[in-house]
C-alpha cells in the first residue's frame, strides 16, 4: 500500500475510503454509496427476482424514468406506442417492488437522471455512485466518483450494494488560459475530446482542473464531466470548492445543520493534493477554443465553427480514412465545405449535456425576438428546470420562436420515446452523441452548445454564435 | 454463465473505429425480452435495409461470416452508451470473443458478465488480420483462454492480457453476485464503521426547493 502520508489525488481520495476488499492488481470490492436508476433497469430486476433476491439496502438505490417518458403529457398513456408506456409502467412497478425511493412521471421533481442527481442534493462529493447509464459521469463535477454500469452489474449493485472495480489510472486534463466570449462550457469539452480523441481517456478516471475549470459554474462543471465518456473515460470529477457547497447547500436531499457541517469540513479535505501523481497529464491552452461543432459520427469529429469539412485523403491511415470516409457518406457532407454553409433541418434543445436553467438561458438569450428558422424542441432537463424557466418566462421566448416548449425527459437525445429526427435529416443538437442513428434511422446530428444550436435555428444554418450575441 | 477456456471459429472482419453500443443495437431495441434472444438484433441497421431486407455488402450478411463466432475490430470498440444490450446482442448472434486494440470501458465489464471474451491486441495485428480475413480460405481465429493466446489464420501467435480474476471468473463461469455475498461479513463490517463515521451520508428527503 502507498505512504498514506504521500499526497493523493481527489480520485484515490474516494476510492481509498470505499474499498472493502483489496486485491493488489486486481479488482477490488468497493462500496457504492448511491445507485440511480431508470427504465433501462428491467433486465437487473430480473435478474434479482430470477435469484429470489431483494435491494440490499433500498434506501441507498434511487429511481426515475426518463428515457422512454413522454414530453408532451405526463402519463404513461401519452407516451406514442402501447410497448413504450408500458417500460414506463414496468419501471413504476419494479420501484414498488423493491421498495426503492423513486420520483414517477407526475412528480414535478421527475426529471433526467445525471439532472436530478445534482438537483436534488442526492449527488455529494466525496461518495461513490453508480448508475446504470453511461453518462453517470456527470455527476464527478461535484467531487465524486460516479460512472456508469451495465445491467449485470447494476443486479450486482442493488443485491450488495458494492461492485469489483479494476481501479482507473488517473488523468488529470488541465485547462489553462481564460475562455473567450461565445464559448461554453460544451466547446471546452468537446475541444477535449477533439484534443485526444473518443479512445483518448479509456482506462482512465479524469479530473479536470485549471483556470477555466475553476471559473465554470457548478452546471457547467456538469455539463463538461458529462462527455467525460465520450473520449471514453470512466469517470471525470472537478474538485469541489466553495462554489460546488453554494450550490448544494439547502437542497431536498443534501444534509442539513449539524450534519452539513460535518460533512463540509470532509469534503473541504477531498481536493487533489499538491504534488500528487497521476498516471497522465495534459494541458489545454483554454484561450484557443472557439465555439465548436461537430461534422462527423464521433463526438471527436470536432472543429472550430470557423473551420471546413475535413478531407479523407488526406489520412495516411486506412481505417482511419475508412472511418472518415463512412461518417460523411453518412452526414451526406463534401469535404472543404464550410462548416458555416451547412444547413440544418431542425434543431434539438436538451438532454443531461445541457438542459439546465443556465442552458435554457443561454439559448434564450440568442432567441429572444428572433425567430427560429427551422422547427424545433426545448426540453428541459426536471420538471424543477421547467418551473424554473417559465417563471423567467423563458418558454415565452422559445414558443414566439417557433420552437416547441415540453415536459422534462432524454427525448430527441437518444430518440426512443418516439421524439425521432428523420431519415437524412440534419439536427443541430446540445446532445451529446452524433452516433450513426442516434437521433433515429438515418439522422444527422451536429452536436453543439444551447447558444450555438439557438444560432443555427435563427440562421437554418450552423452558425459562429459571436456572429449574434450582443445584437 | 458459461465457462469459455478456448474456442477456435469464423472471425468476422467488422471495420471501423469507435464503432459505439447504438450501432451494435440500435435503442429501439432495448425495449425487448431477453427471454426470446437479442441476436437477431446484433448490428440490425447496418445489416437490414428499411425493408428488413439483408444487405449484401455487410460482412454479417456473408459467407462464412454470417457464422461468424468471433469478431475482429478496431479502435475503441463498444464506446457510448452502458447497454448491455449490445453485448446480449452479441452473445445471441453467437459471437464468444472480440478481437480489438481497445475497448469501450462499461462494454468491455458487460462482455466479462456474459462469457464473452474481449480480448485487446496491439493495433498492428488488428488492422493486418482485419485485411487478411476478408480472403482467408479458412478465416478461423482461436482465442485460447488458458493459454493466453490467440491463433490466427497464418499459424502467428499472439499472447494478450486479461485480470487474473475475471479470466478465473469466465473459464469456471462463476456467478459473481453469489461469490460477493460470500464477503458479507466483510462488507458488513465496513458497513458498519463507515457509516458511524459519515453520518451526514444516508439520503434523508427534505422540502422542495
Ligand atoms: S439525456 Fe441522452 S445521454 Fe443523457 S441520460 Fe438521457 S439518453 Fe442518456
Amino acid at each position: 500500500m502507498a505512504d498514506p502520508a504521500a499526497p493523493r489525488a481527489l480520485y484515490d481520495k474516494i476510492w481509498d475510503r470505499h474499498v472493502i476488499v483489496a486485491r493488489e492488481g486486481g479488482p477490488s470490492l468497493i462500496a457504492i454509496d448511491r445507485h440511480i436508476i431508470h427504465e433501462g433497469s428491467f433486465h437487473a430486476f430480473n435478474e434479482l427476482r430470477g435469484r429470489g433476491l431483494r435491494p440490499r439496502h433500498p434506501d441507498r438505490i434511487f429511481g426515475v424514468a426518463d428515457h422512454y417518458v413522454p414530453t408532451h403529457g405526463r402519463r404513461p398513456e401519452d407516451a406514442p406506442t402501447e410497448e413504450i408506456a408500458r417500460m414506463i409502467r414496468v419501471f413504476d412497478e419494479n420501484m414498488r417492488w423493491g421498495g426503492i425511493p423513486h420520483f414517477s412521471l407526475a412528480d414535478r421533481r421527475q426529471g433526467i437522471v445525471h439532472i436530478i442527481g445534482p438537483e436534488q442534493g442526492l449527488t455529494l462529493p466525496g461518495l461513490t455512485i453508480t448508475c446504470s447509464d453511461s453518462h453517470t459521469s456527470t455527476q464527478g463535477a461535484l467531487g465524486t466518483i460516479a460512472f456508469g454500469i451495465g445491467q449485470s452489474e447494476s443486479a450486482h449493485v442493488m443485491a450488495t450494494q458494492t461492485l469489483w472495480q479494476v481501479k482507473p489510472k488517473t488523468f488529470r486534463i488541465t485547462v489553462t488560459g481564460r475562455r473567450g466570449p461565445g464559448v461554453e462550457a460544451k466547446d471546452v469539452i468537446l475541444s477535449i475530446i477533439r484534443t485526444i480523441g473518443a479512445g483518448g481517456a479509456t482506462g482512465y478516471a479524469v479530473e479536470y482542473a485549471g483556470p477555466v475549470i475553476q471559473g465554470l459554474s457548478v452546471e457547467e462543471r456538469l455539463t463538461v464531466c458529462n462527455m467525460s465518456i465520450e473520449a471514453g473515460a470512466r469517470s471525470g470529477m472537478i474538485a469541489p470548492d466553495d462554489a460546488t457547497f453554494s450550490y448544494l447547500y439547502g437542497r431536498p436531499y443534501a444534509p442539513k445543520g449539524a450534519e452539513w457541517d460535518r460533512a463540509l469540513r470532509y469534503w473541504r479535505t477531498l481536493p487533489t493534493d499538491e504534488g500528487a501523481r497521476f498516471d497522465r497529464e495534459i494541458a489545454i491552452d483554454g484561450s484557443a477554443i472557439e465555439p465548436t461543432v461537430t461534422w462527423g459520427t464521433s463526438p471527436e469529429d470536432a472543429l472550430p465553427i470557423s473551420g471546413r469539412v475535413p478531407d479523407p485523403a488526406e489520412i495516411p491511415d486506412a481505417q482511419k480514412r475508412g472511418t472518415a470516409e463512412r461518417a460523411l457518406a453518412y452526414m451526406g457532407l463534401t469535404p472543404g465545405t464550410r462548416l458555416t454553409d451547412i444547413a440544418i433541418d431542425r434543431v434539438f434543445i436538451g438532454s443531461c449535456t445541457n438542459s439546465r436553467i443556465q442552458d435554457l438561458r443561454a439559448a434564450a438569450a440568442i432567441l429572444k425576438g428572433r425567430k427560429s428558422a427551422v422547427p424545433g424542441i426545448v426540453v428541459p432537463g426536471s420538471g424543477l428546470v421547467k418551473e424554473a424557466a417559465e417563471a423567467e418566462g423563458l418558454d415565452r421566448i422559445f414558443k414566439e420562436a417557433g420552437l416547441e416548449w415540453r415536459d422534462a425527459g432524454c427525448s430527441m437525445c437518444s430518440a426512443i420515446n418516439g421524439d425521432t429526427v428523420g431519415p437524412q435529416e440534419r439536427c443541430a443538437s446540445t446532445s451529446n452523441r452524433n452516433f450513426v442513428g442516434r437521433q433515429g434511422p438515418g439522422a444527422r446530428t451536429h452536436l453543439m452548445s444551447p447558444a450555438m444550436a439557438a444560432a443555427a435555428a435563427v440562421t437554418g444554418r450552423l452558425t459562429d454564435v459571436r456572429r449574434l450575441a450582443g445584437n | 454463465m458459461e465457462p469459455f477456456i478456448r474456442l477456435t471459429g469464423i472471425a468476422a472482419p467488422i471495420e471501423g473505429r469507435n464503432i459505439d453500443t447504438d450501432q451494435i443495437l440500435p435503442a429501439r431495441f432495448l425495449k425487448a425480452d431477453r427471454a426470446k434472444g437479442y441476436g437477431q438484433y446484433f448490428f440490425h441497421d447496418a445489416r437490414f435495409d428499411g425493408e428488413g431486407r439483408e444487405k449484401p455488402d455487410f460482412v454479417l450478411n456473408r459467407e462464412p461470416f454470417r457464422h461468424a463466432t468471433i469478431v475482429v475490430t478496431d479502435d475503441n470498440f463498444g464506446c457510448g452508451s452502458s447497454r448491455e444490450g449490445a453485448v446480449y446482442a452479441l452473445h445471441d448472434f453467437g459471437v464468444r470473443a472480440v478481437l480489438a486494440p481497445s475497448f469501450g470501458d462499461i462494454f468491455y465489464n458487460n462482455c466479462l458478465k456474459n462469457g464473452v471474451v474481449p480480448v485487446r491486441l496491439e493495433r498492428g495485428i488488428v488492422t493486418g488480420l482485419l485485411e487478411s480475413l476478408k480472403d482467408a480460405p479458412r478465416p478461423e481465429v482461436t482465442v485460447d483462454l488458458e493459454a493466453l493466446e490467440v491463433v490466427l489464420p497464418d499459424g502467428a501467435r499472439h499472447a494478450f492480457t486479461l485480470d487474473p480474476f475475471w479470466r478465473e471468473c469466465l473459464m469456471k463461469g462463476v456467478d459473481e453476485i453469489q461469490l460477493t455475498l460470500g464477503y458479507l461479513d466483510r462488507i458488513e463490517a465496513f458497513e458498519g464503521g463507515y457509516h458511524r463515521e459519515m453520518t451526514w451520508l444516508r439520503p434523508q428527503a427534505g422540502p422542495v426547493p
